[in-house]
């Protein structure tokens, strides 16, 4: 008995001793324990992750929670504004950051700036473009986006991934439109489009069913897809390949900031300028859940030659020129935005 | 009243006050709040304390809101009927056939998928469904088709993956009413000059309804407010009320339009119950 007290104290002591705890609202690439142990072994605490999709979902997360649960956020880069706005982000300590290694293109700062004080920071990013099998339609055949949806050459086809933002992006910039400037009255010409896709399409899939549906063959070009579907696949399945069509692509971008509320600041800042550093950025550039380009350009000096050649290192200038940031839709242009996609989605 | 009488009635209440305390803090009150929050609307990306019916007007006035509804009720239908129509079967004989120290191994073996993960299992039957998925490399492999058929991502992928799930609950139900029935009416029946057919059509059949009514009921309203077969076995090809709600949710944290829809799920659920209740209530009369 005496033996099992002993024990039982001995437990509660090393809990108590035990770490801080670090609470995260993340995108699943987070979750991965090959980028988080580093981090966890070098501070000797625990980093809770809270994975989510989408922001409205993450949103009533943090609205459902007490002040001080969560300490840090990755978001969606273009919704950085509505967390300043609603206050759920404080300001970052910009001069311990890197900001100087952060691709240019990708900075956000009418995003992630205000008042001269910078709330989070571009930890990765990508495109929303075209993936396809290359042994079944080839580059060309898909050069010109339209043929996705004014023809029938691609019936049963494609499978389309299922976030209006940036498909309805794709499909504004092939109707010859900036996604900075759709307003509502292009809707209809858009909807019309999507109407068109879906008819070609055999699925409008989420991230894991777009992988699926790519790496089973059940179709052959998916359509919003990109270095974040096929770069993990590429080992296995070298077939698989992802390109941007003559009308250009559009970038997404996910940033990292800390809660105004964490009670455990210095500990959440520790944890971004891990995760902005090199070794964070090389980790979590090729996380298990999807790859894509890390935003701190230094990141490839840790990267293989392998992993950049998936990742399509030295094309970058040229992508990022071709490309279109995300569309940034005010509330009520989103809202008619996700109706039209809705209407796609039951036609 | 007398004191025995008084001191009998608190007790009684004391019994039944914890269950009373649950209903009302984990769905009387929740219900009210849904209930009031889809009255409110979403301006923006605010959501706005304008007490009317607006999202209700809305879900009514557009196609693919209001054809959701419609979606989610002929899927729901058309699982239930496939998987009475299949369950009863397979409950007559596992109650009849199958030796009775074998019934307990078999209903076993007959719920065994019930052990995987709802999600794990959805996802399996992509693999089959899938252009060149298990289902029709066999059927190719056997000559009956030269091409694939095109069977996920549709609506029938859908019903097949929710037909595997709800016919193992509807075998339960109907056996566990399989079971109880006294051989003796059926023997009493053919006594009296019926056949098998007629034992079954005049007797068996009506005496187990509530068995495949509480099966039904059940799989109506496991069905309609299902959202994870629809999403990853329909592939998006159409939508039902739970992936509509969820889009409200997840895309544009629109909690009023999501409650409204919600309401309108719950009042066809209760639709469902009244129209079972009922039905039950005269057939045991």
């Amino acid at each position: 008995m005496r033996t099992i007290l002993l024990a039982t104290v001995a437990a509660v002591a090393a809990s108590a001793a035990q770490a801080e705890e670090l609470n995260a609202l993340v995108w699943c690439d987070h979750t991965d324990p090959a980028l988080i142990e580093p981090f966890e072994k070098a501070h000797g605490v625990k980093v809770n992750l809270k994975e989510y999709e989408g922001t409205g979902t993450a949103l009533s997360i943090v609205e459902q929670s007490r002040p001080g649960d969560w300490d840090v956020f990755v978001i969606d880069g273009i919704d950085v504004p509505r967390a300043i706005d609603a206050g759920l982000l404080a300001p970052l300590p910009v001069a311990e950051l890197p900001m100087a290694d952060i691709f240019p293109e990708v900075v956000l700062d009418g995003f992630q700036s205000r008042d001269g004080n910078t709330y989070a920071v571009t930890e990765k990013f990508g495109y929303n473009t075209i993936s396809y099998n290359k042994e079944k339609v080839s580059a060309e055949e898909l050069s010109d986006m339209q043929a996705l949806w004014s023809s029938d050459e691609f019936a049963g086809r494609i499978a389309i991934y299922d976030y209006y933002l940036p498909v309805m992006g794709m499909v504004a910039m092939g109707l010859g439109k900036q996604t900075a400037d759709i307003a509502e009255g292009d809707l209809p010409a858009i909807r019309d489009a999507l109407f068109g896709l879906k008819k070609n399409a055999r699925s409008v899939v989420d991230v894991v069913s777009s992988q699926t549906a790519l790496a089973t063959g059940e179709v052959d070009i998916l359509v919003g897809g990109g270095e974040w579907v096929t770069a993990i696949l590429a080992a296995d399945q070298p077939e698989l390949d992802w390109m941007i069509p003559d009308q250009g692509a559009v970038r997404w971008s996910q940033s990292i900031g800390v809660f105004a509320d964490s009670e455990r600041k210095e500990l959440a800042v520790e944890f971004v300028k891990y995760i902005l550093s090199p070794e964070g950025q090389a980790r979590l550039a090729t996380s298990s859940c999807y790859w894509a380009m890390p935003a701190n350009a230094k990141a490839g000096k840790v990267l293989t030659d392998q992993q950049k050649a998936a990742l399509r290192w030295d094309d970058q200038p040229d992508y990022l020129k071709r490309a279109q940031l995300y569309p940034a839709p005010d509330g009520d242009l989103d809202a008619a935005m996700q109706d039209a996609w809705t209407e796609m989605l039951q036609h | 009243m007398t004191t025995p009488e008084r001191a009998e009635r608190r007790r009684a209440w004391a019994a039944v006050a914890p269950a009373l305390l649950w209903t009302l803090a984990f769905f009387v009150v929740p219900f009210a709040m849904m209930a009031a929050m889809s009255l409110w609307q979403r301006q923006g990306r605010e959501v706005v304390r304008i007490w009317d019916l607006s999202n209700y007007q809305d879900f009514l006035s557009k196609p693919h809101l209001l054809g959701a509804l419609w979606n989610s009720l002929e899927i729901t239908v058309l699982v239930t009927v496939i998987s009475v129509v299949l369950a009863y079967p397979l409950a007559w004989i596992i109650a009849e056939r199958v030796p009775r120290h074998l019934q307990r191994l078999a209903l076993a073996l007959a719920v065994l998928p019930f052990w995987t993960s709802y999600v794990v299992r959805s996802y399996a039957w992509t693999l089959v469904l899938a252009k060149n998925g298990v289902l029709n490399q066999a059927l190719i492999g056997a000559g009956l088709i030269a091409e694939p058929l095109e069977i996920s991502a549709t609506r029938g992928a859908t019903v097949t993956g929710f037909v595997h799930f709800f016919v193992m609950l509807l075998t339960l139900t109907i056996y566990a009413n399989l079971v109880q029935l006294p051989a003796n009416y059926r023997r009493a029946a053919a006594d009296l000059g019926a056949g098998p057919l007629a034992v079954f059509w005049h007797v068996t059949l009506p005496l187990t309804l509530p068995g495949i009514m509480v099966g039904a009921f059940l799989t109506f309203v496991l069905c309609i407010g299902d959202y994870i077969t629809p999403q990853i076995l329909g592939g998006n090809s159409e939508l039902v009320l739970p992936q509509v709600i969820m889009l409200q949710l997840g895309r544009g944290a629109d909690l009023p339009m999501a409650a409204a829809l919600s309401i309108v799920l719950m009042t066809v659920v209760t639709a469902a119950w009244l129209a079972c209740a009922r039905w039950l209530r005269l057939e045991r009369a």
